[in-house]
Parts: structure tokens; sequence; C-alpha cells
């Protein structure tokens, strides 16, 4: 195979942006729990302890707080360290260095210091574990200051987006979800970037938009080909950041289609699918020719048994669903 | 010497924990349980030796690795087995599976695996009869894992600074999922924080019921008295897996234990030495052993069929218990 159109998984794509990253800037670091397991990380550290030693691959103790408020002392001091949350669910202990110190530093010194930092955490989530292991929690991000706020759903945007975030001057909250590891796209051999706060279309349309992120865009893809059938044509709107939202390219398409649906990974009140919403109503007023519409997690915590999980993870079923509401 | 009748008991408490532990490995390995399940088999004696000292009416948190400690607080087996199946007859109604469970009827006020987090929480149940003066005393069991989360030393802190109740039971079993204590810890000395605390401190053999028995009530003795709070550490091994029955979880090691090692720690199994102990000192005869973990094969096995005979949770109750009306 080319090298043009080389097929890689999603989180060997995210493994290549670190290898790539970490070759080319001595800066560079990545540390976090379970950064030499694969059980915590995937194949996403594959091959670089033995490559940059225990240096720049800093596996830790359980300490996310301490942990995290280094990575964030460590940026302030000139270096470029990535810290992995090998769950969302852990990351909490790190929220005071992130909000407090990461997302605020810029502004309060005046502009004088910044944070090149990456905080990634991966949701993961299923399996029964309930609810400590399976939180995906953006939209606490997405609402501060200072923090951009990355979630890519193909493996060429890991890939690119990863780099971006390590390349950028702020702290950037990079985050994927184990439910895409496996999923395999085109992504070029060599370093490049995606631009965060730029969206995509996915698969253009004209009856409506269905605005997502991360997995959801996956699956808002698979629904957008099931409603075809229905004789619906539906545009797909990957965001790929949280923050800063696509905004022109939202009200673009909106425009166009005039309908819309969001989907979103995380929970409906006050995340980013209610963002997305407020957007819309803001910029356009009534001009939508029905209400839209919202999938995203109920306000429930995770459940561990297996029933309750299966109504409680929208997937493309539940897209289609909302999308034939407005075509009611 | 202890009462013939509580060492049988914590002979039986024991058993019925690793036979519980034990009767699950078959549904985790055939994918019949789904739900991360962190098995206690080996610690034992930590779990029953520090419930003996306890009454009812005391407090107890747990972490992920909680089954022992929730049987020993008044847990039955078949609600956790329901639990762990994810039924609506499980401790917490299948919601949290075996990571989350619970009996707050009988102080153990629950489980959680945010790792340190529940220690905070045993601190604060300690609080709370501190200012109600009410007796009690409370129970926060955590791995050597959680000496890394600030949360302990900040419940030591502050448990110390309000004299409260409380004993910080930690598990020492030398790993944290993959990661050997001395890539957490720059020194093997869990039991050495107590210290700039002033906190009392005391370090066990935590497979020997007996001398965790004897520990735990002179803490408990210090708590009631108004000296609390205590730090224990017990030295202990898991025989399992960090989750599920192997090493080895989707291909991948989770830890990296010596065999040697491990087969070191097999010959201190907690079971045989108390076992020893009641042969030598004819508290049982061998035929009253083997009735024992006869009962309680049966105990388990009913449990299990009770776990897999009951009924799912009903998706339309998905909206259920997330605040009280
Ligand atoms: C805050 C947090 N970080 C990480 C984890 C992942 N995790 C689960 S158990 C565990 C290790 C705990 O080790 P220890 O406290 O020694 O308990 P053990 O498993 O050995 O009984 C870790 C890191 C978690 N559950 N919570
Ligand atoms: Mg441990």
């Amino acid at each position: 195979m080319s090298p043009k159109n080389r097929i890689l998984q999603y989180s060997l794509a995210i493994n290549e942006a670190l290898h790539q990253t970490m070759s080319r800037d001595k800066r560079v670091f990545l540390i976090g729990q379970g950064v030499k397991s694969p059980w915590y990380v995937g194949n996403t550290a594959k091959g670089l302890l033995e490559k940059y030693g225990t240096e720049r691959v800093i596996d830790t103790p359980v300490s996310e707080n301490g942990i995290t408020g280094a990575a964030v002392g460590a940026a302030i001091a000139g270096m470029r360290p990535v810290v992995v949350h090998p769950r969302m669910d852990f990351m909490l202990y790190a929220l005071d260095p992130i909000i407090n110190e990461a997302a605020n530093w810029y502004y309060m010194t005046g502009g004088k210091s910044t944070v090149p930092l990456v905080v990634w955490g991966i949701i993961n989530r299923g399996g029964e574990q309930a609810a400590q292991h399976s939180q995906a929690i953006h939209g606490i991000f997405a609402h501060i200051p200072g923090l951009k706020v990355v979630m890519p759903s193909t493996p060429y945007d890991a890939k690119g987006l990863m780099a971006a975030a390590i390349q950028d001057e702020n702290p950037v909250v990079f985050i994927d979800d184990r439910w895409l590891y496996q999923s395999e796209g085109h992504v070029p051999t060599e370093l490049y970037t995606v631009p965060i706060g730029k969206g995509v279309i996915r698969k253009k349309g004209t009856d409506i938009t269905i605005v997502a992120i991360s997995y959801m865009a996956a699956e808002s893809l698979k629904a957008a080909q099931e409603l075809e059938q229905a004789g619906i044509s539906a545009e797909v709107l990957d965001l790929r950041s949280a923050k800063p939202l696509d905004q022109e390219l939202i009200i673009r398409s909106v425009s166009k289609t005039k309908r819309l649906v969001v989907a979103d990974v995380g929970w409906k009140t006050g995340g980013l699918s209610a963002e997305v919403a407020a957007l819309v109503a803001e910029k356009l007023g009534t001009d939508l020719k029905k209400p839209l519409q919202r999938v995203a997690l109920p306000d429930i915590p995770a459940p561990s048994s297996k029933t309750l999980e299966a109504v409680y993870y929208p997937r493309s079923k539940e897209i289609v669903k909302a999308v034939k509401k407005i075509f009611q | 010497m202890l009462a013939k009748q509580l060492l049988k008991k914590m002979y039986k408490d024991m058993v019925t924990i690793r036979y519980a532990e034990e009767i699950l490995v078959e549904p985790i390995t055939k994918g019949e349980v789904r739900c991360p399940v962190h098995l206690y088999s080996g610690q034992e004696a930590v779990a029953v030796g520090v419930g003996a000292v306890l009454a009812r009416k005391d407090y107890v948190f747990g972490n992920h690795r909680s089954h022992g400690h929730y049987l020993v607080h008044g847990g039955t087996v078949r609600e956790l087995f329901a639990e762990i199946y994810g039924k609506e007859s499980g401790c917490a109604g299948g919601r949290g599976g075996s990571m989350h469970i619970c009996a707050p009827e009988s102080g153990f006020l629950g489980a959680a695996p945010i790792v340190g987090g529940t220690i905070a929480l045993a601190t604060g149940a300690a609080l709370a009869a501190s200012i109600r003066k009410d007796g009690r005393i409370a129970v926060s069991f955590f791995g050597d894992g959680a000496t890394g989360e600030g949360a302990f030393y900040e419940s030591l802190n502050f448990a110390s600074l309000r004299k409260l109740p409380i004993i910080f039971v930690c598990e020492n079993n030398l790993y944290a999922t993959h990661m050997p204590l001395q890539d957490c810890r720059a020194a093997n000395n869990i039991v050495a924080t107590g210290k700039p605390f002033c906190i009392p401190s005391f370090r066990e053999d935590g497979n020997d019921v007996l001398k965790v028995y004897e520990l735990a009530s002179k803490a408990a003795g210090l708590c009631r008295s108004g000296k609390g709070p205590v730090l224990l550490e017990f030295m202990t091994y898991r025989m399992r897996g960090h989750v599920g029955p192997d090493d080895n979880i989707q291909g991948c090691r989770t830890d990296i234990r010596p065999a040697r090692e491990v087969a070191a720690w097999k010959s201190k199994d907690p079971i045989c030495k108390l076992e020893k102990y009641l042969l030598l000192k004819k508290i049982c005869s061998s035929g009253e052993l083997k009735r024992i973990k006869e009962a309680v094969t049966r105990t388990v096995k009913e449990a299990l069929k009770f776990a897999i005979s009951g009924e799912y949770p009903d998706p339309k109750d998905l909206h259920k218990y997330v605040t009280k009306e």
C-alpha cells in the first residue's frame, strides 16, 4: 500500500502523533497512570517507553491531582507535557490544576506565561463498569475559559488533533473514546495537524444537519446512511472541537438545511448539545422549520446492569429516530 | 486464646469470602459476568480480623476490592452475586455492580472504586460519630496504591486534628494494578506516614487473622476511648489478578508479579494458617472444618443460583434513584 492511502487504527494514530512529536521536540514528554500498560491506554503508548525511556515516558503512582499539577508546572517551566488519564473519571481529582491553574494562568499572569499542556482524558464506558468508570465530562472543560477541548472521531483527526494539541501554546484537553480505538481510516505517514476549533462536514446533505462529536459523529454517519434509504438527505457535521466551537460551520450548514439534530456523548443538561442548540437559537432564531432535537445521555449516572446500559447509551438508532421525529 | 465461638466464626467468614470469590472465577472466564470484579482471595484475614472487633452500629467504607468487607459487615452472598450479575435483587439494585456494593443497614456504608475517595468519606463518618458522641467508630479499607492520593494525607491530618474515632486500614498487597510498590513509593513505609500526624500506627502480618484481630482490637479500643485515629498497615497479597481471575486481561498483563513471589505468598494462605491453628489447639476437628466448608459451599452455590435466576432491572426504571423525591 502506498503511504498516501495508508490505513491505520485510531489508537495507533494517536501513538504515531506521540512518536513523531516526541522525536522532533525534546520538550514533549508523556506522563500519567498506565503509560506502560496497554490495559490502561490500549496501544496508544506502544514503543514510547522503549524509545524515549523513563525520563520522558513516566508511569506514575495513583496521584492524579499532584501529577497533573506537576505537568502544569513543567509546562510553565518550558516543557510540553502530555498528561494522560486512562479514564476521565479519575481526572476529576485533577480539576483543580486544570481549571484553577492551567486554564487561568495565561490570564492571571497578564499574558507573561503560557501553559502548553495536553491533558488527555479517555472516555472508557460500557462493560457494566458503572458510575465512576464511564463518564464523559467534556462539557465541564468546554465551560472553562482558557481551555481548548478536542474530541477526534476518526484516526486522521486523532493524529492531527493530538499533534495540534501538543503544538498549541495553551492547555488543550484531548478526549478520545475507547469505543473508537479499533476503528480504521486513512492516516498520512508524515506529521500534520488538524486545526483546533474547526469542524468538518463528513457527509453533505440538504434536508437536515446532524451536528455531532466524537463517537456520536461516527454513529451519525451510520444514521445518515440509513436515512438516505428513507429518502432523507442528512448533512453530518463533526465538530472535532468542543471548544472553540466552529460556529461558522454550524450556522452555515443549519442555515441551509433549516433542520437540526445535535448528537453528543455527554449528558443532556448544561452540556455540549445545549451549547450548540443555544448558538443556533441565538443566531438563527425561528428560522428552523421544526424544533431541533438532541440526542445525548439521559441525566442519569451510568448504570452497571446490562439491561440499563442498553437503553442508556444512544447510538445511530436514536439519531435516526430523532431525525424522523423532525420529519413526522 | 480467643473464644472458640469467635475463632470458628472467623474461620467460617474467611471460607465464605474465599469460596464466594472462587466460585465467580468460572462465570467471569466464560463471560457470564461482565462487570469488572476485583477478587479478594488471599486477603480474607484482614476483612475478617478487623470486622470481628466492630459492632453492628460502627461504620465501614470499602474500595474497589471490597467483597470481603461487605460480607463481613452484614452483606449477604446472595445480594453480592446478584449485584455482580446486574440483577434487581442485588445489594444496589444492579445499578452499581461489583465495585459499588453496600449494606448501610448494617454499617457498611459503601464501597467505591475511585482510589482514595472513600478514605475521606470514612473520615466523615467518624466526624459524624464524634459530633454526635454516639460511640461509633469508623473503618476505612484501602490499598497501598491509595496512599498515592492526597486525600489519604488530608484525611490523616484532619482525623488527627479532630481526634476522630477512625481506623485507617491499609491492605498492602504490594501492587497497584501493574505497578509494584517500589515504583509508587520511595520506601515501603506506609505505616510511617501516620507518625508526622501523631497517629498511633502499626504494621502487622495481614495473613494471620489472629494477629489482625489482636491489633484491630487495640485500635478499636484506642478509638473508643478518644485516642483515635489509628493507622494499621497489613501486609498481604492477592491470589488473583488485579481485576478478574488472572493477571492477563484482554491479552494485557496488568501486573508483573514474579512466579516465585506468587508461590511464596501462596504458602502463606491465611485460611490454611487458621486451619492449622484450629486443629493444633483442638478447637475444631478436621470433620468439623469439613462440615463448615460443606455448609459454605452450599451457601455460595445457592447464592449463585439466586443471582442467575434473578430479574434484570426493568429498562423503564432507568430514571430511578437519580435524586430522591
Ligand atoms: C482515582 C483513581 N485512579 C485510578 C484508578 C484505577 N485503579 C483502580 S484500582 C487501582 C490500584 C489500586 O491499588 P491499591 O490501592 O493498592 O488496591 P489493590 O487493587 O491492590 O487492592 C487503580 C490505580 C481508580 N480506580 N481511581
Ligand atoms: Mg495494592
